[in-house]
């Protein structure tokens, strides 16, 4: 089964971000990472940009609605996610309570539909 | 009537509950078989007791009020038929509950509801949330956020486990004195899981607190008190009363985690190390060797650190041998491990790690910050940090993970 861990971070979270190899919150999320793989249930992930980055397009009554920043004004926002392969949710779950993100955002453990559906998708 | 009496009620409604509590479903279980429903009734007898007792004064005997507002919540419940189950013997017991009955005491049936709870029947994982919630009243949500599970889930769970229960014949009883070791094991397995303090006596190993040690030892009392006879019952209690005695030691004035080998023993409770100390004492009397009580007598010599400034790592190597022959667990080796390593040197230390199968630990914390210690004092700095890195990976205590990064560089 997949499961994705969605991890949201704290204004302040997002700022502890750098491209510093001695940074310490780096080290914690390059060793979680590190975990992951040789635990052997890594399938894959990625981080988004700071959420003022983001634009938010809306399409009603034939009208183009754009936004500066995220599609929802919350203090924790999306920072990226994670795919796994686990037997269970409860391993899941495990899988988020170590991950460095929950000690001061959170992170949301969701399954991932089901492959026909999301081949439904895709095609 | 004032505040102040007012205040006082609902203590003793908290008290008379929390004491209560196991010995009324126990007994109610005992006769219907059907936890949830005797679940259901006593609560009710609760709300009823905080809307009476504040006004009518606290009853004489409070447990046998209680239980006849249970019973007639019961009784309730089967007209109403909201619960599903033989109503007839169920009714005659109910009916047989009569005034008299309820003035005396009633038999202490929650050595038996321990055993139904952690009966080889039930889903294991399941053994120490029954517990709690039967015995000690402690609600699905709590129990869900300690295990780390979702609290519909854990809701979904514990229903299933009762239905077990009450329709699996699992009989009320306590084990036969064959069955009654082994039986015994799981009960304390269980109760040890809510208490849920790892391995200190190991270099930054992960410190799952599951937030119930109060209610674990709580556990361990009661059974204690029930089966004043078990040696391993009373390990048990000393084990975790010499964990809990160095609670406070654990971390910093800035939430910094502390090792054991740093721990200022200070800082320890010395009446908690006593009280450990008396029942790892009484067990050893009955000469009746188990993994609890060996577990206690490696606190106990860590403990001592307090009087001779030292820890004599051999005697704790010693213990975990014997611990080894009857509990071969992967926390039971890794310990093995760094008592060897500071008995013998780090080399020694390795070779102990290096025995256990690398598949089984490639999720297990407390190994690879066992191994990233022993690498790092070998100076073997690149494969150390490797392992430090596993070990942050693992980790879920934020202070540990801080702890570890420290150590890493």
């Amino acid at each position: 089964m997949q499961f994705a861990l969605m991890i949201y971070h704290t204004p302040e979270e997002f700022a502890m971000r750098d491209n510093d190899y001695n940074n310490p919150h780096l080290g914690a999320w390059r060793a979680y990472y590190k975990a992951l793989v040789e635990a052997g249930v890594y399938v894959g992930a990625n981080a988004l940009e700071v959420p003022e980055t983001g634009t938010t397009v809306r399409l009603r009554e034939e009208t183009r609605r754009v936004q500066d920043g995220p599609y929802a004004d919350t203090k924790e926002q999306l920072a990226g996610f994670i795919i796994l392969e686990l037997p269970s949710v409860d391993a899941a779950l495990e899988w988020a309570a170590r991950c460095p993100g929950a000690s001061i955002g959170a992170v949301e453990v969701r399954p991932l539909a089901p492959e026909a559906m999301r081949r439904g998708f895709t095609g | 009537m004032n505040g102040i009496n007012q205040e006082d009620t609902h203590r003793t409604i908290e008290r008379v509950a929390r004491e209560s509590y196991g010995r009324l479903v126990a007994y109610l279980v005992s006769h219907t078989r059907d936890v949830a429903s005797a679940e259901d009734a006593f609560g009710n007898a609760l709300v009823s007791a905080l809307k009476h007792w504040p006004r009518d004064g606290v009853p004489r005997n409070p447990e046998a009020w209680l239980l006849k507002a249970a019973r007639h919540s019961l009784i309730d419940a089967i007209r109403h038929q909201r619960v599903v189950l033989d109503s007839e013997p169920m009714l005659k017991f109910l009916t047989e509950l009569s005034e008299t009955t309820l003035s005396t005491e009633f038999p202490d049936e929650r050595l038996k509801l321990l055993f139904v709870c952690a009966h080889p029947a039930i889903d294991s994982a399941m053994h120490t949330p029954l517990m709690l919630q039967t015995v000690l009243g402690v609600d699905a949500a709590r129990i869900a956020q300690a295990f780390l599970i979702a609290p519909k889930t854990m809701g979904q769970r514990l229903f299933r486990a009762k239905t077990k229960i009450r329709s699996g014949g699992i009989p009320f009883e306590i084990p036969q004195e064959h069955d009654l070791p082994d039986r015994l094991d799981t009960v304390l397995e269980a109760i040890y899981a809510a208490f849920g303090i790892g391995w200190d006596d190991m270099a930054g190993a992960d410190q799952r607190g599951r937030d119930l040690a109060e209610e674990a030892m709580w556990l361990a009392r009661v059974l204690l008190q029930l089966m004043p006879g078990e040696a391993e019952v009373q390990g048990l209690l000393a084990l975790m009363l010499h964990c809990e005695a160095r609670r406070l030691a654990r971390r910093d004035l800035d939430g910094r985690y502390i090792p054991l080998s740093d721990q200022d023993p200070q800082k320890w409770s010395l009446p908690l190390i006593q009280e450990a100390e008396y029942h790892l004492t009484e067990a050893f009397k009955r000469e009746r060797w188990g993994r609890f009580q060996l577990e206690a007598a490696i606190q106990s010599v860590h403990a001592e650190r307090a009087s001779t400034g030292r820890t004599d790592w051999v005697a704790i190597a010693m213990f975990y041998e014997r611990l080894i022959r009857i509990s071969p667990t992967l926390g039971t080796r890794a310990g093995y491990a760094a008592a060897v390593a500071e008995a013998n040197g780090p080399e020694a230390g390795l070779t102990v790690l290096e025995s256990i199968d690398p598949h089984a630990v490639s999720h297990y914390q407390p190994y690879w910050a066992v191994r990233a210690h022993l690498l790092q004092r070998l100076g073997k700095t690149h494969k150390a940090a490797d392992a430090y890195d596993r070990a942050i990976g693992l980790a879920e205590d934020p202070a540990v993970r801080e702890f570890l990064l420290r150590k890493r560089t």
